[in-house]
């Protein structure tokens, strides 16, 4: 699904698409809007999308990500579809935790758990 | 005050210092490097460094994009000093200025799914003291190591 340049790692499993992040600082400002193009392309090709984005690999995150993933979160509820995340570094944690965005998207400990929780 | 972001050939970060910066974001990271290389050097926690990088990018993007409107013959100046138990951080664009009192609270309910106004308050969670210049167009951030 995604291109040889791509900074995604996806994968589709039981109607569930799972994105990782391939580098440790693809959050940062360089990165996040083509990130974030990447993934609302993911978006538009299904009715009605389920996403699981795992953190796996990432130890840094700024708000520009952040507003990615509110973004991201806002695509997917119009469309009727479902958003998880998982594999959180407690540092990052921390981060939507200060925001208050821990009460808005759906987090998880474990890929698995997440994908678990899809309804 | 050196022009350009801070160069790759230097034989140690400085840890006191000034740049001039003229492109967003391809000016960020060899600042972030060179400050979070000083702040390594005194052997500050992981979580310093972690908060040192995030308020680098969310001040300096604030800068250009907010304060500069993003107009490309505008620069950005960051300052920084780096000792044992502190880290100050100056970033001052060429905007008219803003009024840190006068933005909304980003965790309110009816805001949560608004993308963007999270910098500052970040900035504000992540650091010691934060002070502003009379006009608002240079934010003074200091960082005191944990005890």
């Amino acid at each position: 699904m995604a291109s040889s340049e791509s900074r995604l790692r996806v994968r589709k499993e039981d109607g569930i698409t799972q994105v990782e992040f391939v580098d440790r600082n693809i959050l940062d400002e360089a990165n996040i809007q083509r990130i974030g193009e990447e993934i609302s392309e993911i978006i538009d090709g299904d009715a009605r999308p389920k996403l699981l984005i795992s953190f796996s690999n990432v130890d840094h995150l700024s708000s520009a990500a952040l507003g990615t993933l509110i973004t991201i979160h806002n695509r997917l509820k119009q469309k009727g579809g479902q958003l998880r995340l998982a594999n959180i570094d407690p540092q990052i944690y921390e981060v939507f935790m200060i925001t208050k965005l821990n009460k808005l998207f759906d987090i998880h400990e474990s890929r698995d758990e997440a994908m678990e929780s899809f309804a | 005050m050196s022009d350009g972001p801070a160069e790759n050939q230097r034989p140690s970060p400085r840890q006191k210092a000034s740049v001039r910066l003229h492109r967003f974001p391809e000016d960020l990271p060899a600042v972030q490097t060179e400050v979070l290389e000083a702040v390594s050097a005194h052997e500050y926690p992981g979580a310093s460094e972690f908060a040192l990088r995030l308020v680098l990018e969310e001040a300096i993007s604030n800068a250009f994009r907010h304060g500069n409107k993003s107009k490309p013959d505008l620069h950005v100046d960051v300052e920084w000093t780096v000792e044992p138990d502190r880290v100050v951080i100056s970033v001052e664009d060429q905007g008219a200025g803003f009024d840190p009192e006068s933005l909304p609270d980003p965790t309110d309910d009816d805001r949560l799914e608004l993308p963007s106004g999270r910098g500052v308050m970040l900035i504000h969670a992540y650091m010691t003291d934060v002070s502003y210049n009379e006009r608002g167009n240079r934010v003074t951030m200091v960082y005191k190591r944990p005890s």
